[in-house]
């Protein structure tokens, strides 16, 4: 079983419109996004995006010019409650697990925590150990 | 009408002027210097700066007597706008190009078919030196009309005998489409557009070196640093040898890099290459850099004397393993009105580049922007990034440091380094942008 789930990061200019002609291209290619976020300095920004085919995604924005990598993140569920959010984050930075990254989303009831760490092997022990409940790919059929 | 070639396996398009010794093109040289000097007494222009100066044509009597000849300026042949300088009788001109003159007027430059037939020839020479036969095709990418880089290659490209297309500038599939359809050769580009060409290629799925019969590629018009070639080479996986001309000279043609690719020989029997200080405009000895002065020693409609280029750059040498002995320039620094001064410091655009080719991480395109905060002058340099090689901020930042750092050693000050998305900069299909001055008062 896969641990781990494709986000694609693309790399946006700080300005109005660029973010459209991304958009655009998801939507020509009828793919749909699950989740998405921005990051942005002063000068750029980093888009990142789980959709539903990430690789067809990856290699139609690499068709176009765009700059954008397949990264691998971790997604955890947890019950849509306060405080199951603080539970995973202290587990990790118990066991000095660094997160890069971090954002969620609600899915199917659930919320969906999705992070990078410096170290996911040692990410999916503290996760293996505490029982937490791993995504991955299959989980996000639509 | 068939013009006579010399066998494919020569390695020289007109070998006696090719292979002079040094004896015999500063003897050819004086002789033609004394017939231009004679004829430009036909100019009114010239005319009255040789009473102004006292001057007769009888007092050049060495090659060193060009010096007392005064210089002529772009702004000379504004004044004289548009033909004031003609030493023929217009009914003798069969073309006139013209420059457009963004700073003021523009400038003519008249030819006779003589004229036109001597710079194809200068052309073709350049083209076979660097290999090319008559079987090879040449894809001209370079804009037509006024711009002399267009009909330039065109005729050179016919006089040596070589299927020519004349692609023009701008359209990059279809220019793609010619390239592998009717199996291109050879191709002329500016440098940054053979950059884009190459991203269009990768985006159509096209290789280079597996889809195209591409061996040499001709790039000049706008200046590129030694760096900036090499990555055009690994890109297409070609020779790319750098080519000088400028319209008041006749176009492409005056200079060329032949297979050493160590300097671009400057046809000694077409033109006298003088390198002086842009201050003092006294000479430079070899192999300092300085302004390039040029003087036409053939040219009928209009030939100029100790023509200001105000392009920098430097004499490599005079001999050459090629076989060659005409003089050898180093490729263009910059001009001497591209400079800017910045806080008082002199900074050219080519030692901006130098240091972005560096940067693997980087696409080659690249933007310079002045701009005056609170009565102090500040850089932008904007860049494209070439792949997204990691999706942390804390690593983006590290790269945007690293080639702030790596400019400061160069040009002594801190720009501000701004990264963009690959393709976000404006890519002209003539001559590159890469400076835009917004500053309030200017220097
Ligand atoms: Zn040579």
């Amino acid at each position: 079983m896969k641990n781990t789930l494709k986000q694609l990061s693309i790399f946006i200019e700080n300005k109005s419109g660029t973010l459209i002609k991304v958009l655009e291209l998801f939507s020509k290619a009828k793919i749909q996004i699950i989740a998405s976020t921005i990051a942005d300095t002063q000068d750029y920004g980093i888009y990142r995006v789980l959709c539903s085919a990430p690789c067809e995604a990856y290699t139609i924005l690499k068709e176009h010019g765009i700059n954008v990598q397949l990264t691998d993140v971790l997604a955890i569920a947890i019950e849509d409650e306060p405080g199951h959010a603080a539970l995973a984050i202290s587990a990790l930075s118990q066991a000095e697990v660094n997160i890069l990254y971090m954002y969620s989303f609600l899915w199917k009831g659930r919320g969906v925590l999705v992070m990078r760490t410096d170290e996911s092997d040692k990410a999916l022990e503290v996760i293996a150990e505490n029982d937490m409940d791993l995504l991955n790919e299959d989980n996000f059929i639509i | 009408m068939k013009k006579i070639l010399p066998n494919d396996n020569n390695p020289f398009f007109d070998e006696k002027m090719e292979t002079m010794t040094r004896a015999q093109i500063e003897a050819l040289q004086l002789e033609r210097l004394q017939a231009t000097v004679q004829h430009c007494m036909n100019s009114p222009f010239y005319r009255k700066r040789f009473e102004e100066a006292g001057l007769k044509p009888e007092d050049i009597k060495t090659l060193d007597d060009i010096r007392r000849i005064p210089f002529t300026t772009k702004q000379d042949l504004r004044d004289t706008y548009p033909f004031g300088m003609a030493s023929v009788p217009l009914r003798e001109c069969t073309r006139l190009h013209s420059s457009s003159g963004t700073t003021g007027t523009p400038t003519v430059i008249l030819h006779t078919q003589k004229d036109l037939e001597e710079w194809a020839a200068q052309v073709a020479r350049n083209l076979w030196m660097v290999g090319l036969r008559p079987d090879d095709v040449f894809q001209n990418s370079s804009g037509y009309g006024m711009f002399t880089g267009g009909l330039g290659f065109q005729y050179g490209a016919e006089r040596l005998g070589m299927l020519t297309i004349p692609a023009a500038a701008g359209n990059s599939i279809r220019q793609i489409k010619f390239i592998t359809d009717f199996g291109t050769t050879a191709l002329h580009a500016v440098p940054s557009y053979v950059t884009r060409l190459y991203e269009v290629m990768q985006s159509m799925g096209v290789d280079p070196r597996r889809d195209t019969k591409l061996k040499v590629l001709a790039i000049g018009a706008e200046p590129h640093s030694e760096e900036q070639r090499r990555r055009i080479e690994e890109m297409m996986g070609v020779k790319a040898y750098n080519s000088f001309g400028m319209s008041e000279m006749c176009g492409p043609g005056v200079g060329f890099e032949c297979q050493e690719q160590n300097g671009l020989h400057f046809w000694e029997d077409y033109y006298i290459v003088e390198i002086v200080d842009p201050e003092t405009l006294e000479p430079v000895p070899d192999g300092e850099v300085g302004e390039l002065v040029l003087t036409s020693l053939c040219r009928e409609a209009m030939p100029l004397l100790r023509y200001r280029t105000r392009d920098l750059t430097r004499v490599l040498g005079r001999t050459c393993p090629c076989g060659r002995n005409h003089v050898r320039i180093d490729r263009m620094r910059g001009r001497s009105d591209d400079m800017m001064v910045l806080r008082g410091v002199n900074i050219f655009p080519i030692q901006i580049e130098k240091i972005l080719m560096t940067f693997p991480e980087l696409a080659s395109n690249y933007l310079i922007t002045l701009t005056t905060d609170e009565d102090n002058d500040n850089m932008t340099v904007e860049v494209e990034l070439e792949e997204l090689f990691t999706d942390d901020y804390r690593r983006l930042q590290n790269l945007t440091n690293r080639i702030q750092r790596a400019l400061k050693d160069e040009i002594l000050l801190t720009p501000h380094v701004k990264l963009l998305p690959k393709g976000s900069l404006p890519v002209s299909e003539g001559k590159a942008v890469r400076v835009v001055d917004k500053r309030t008062v200017y220097q």
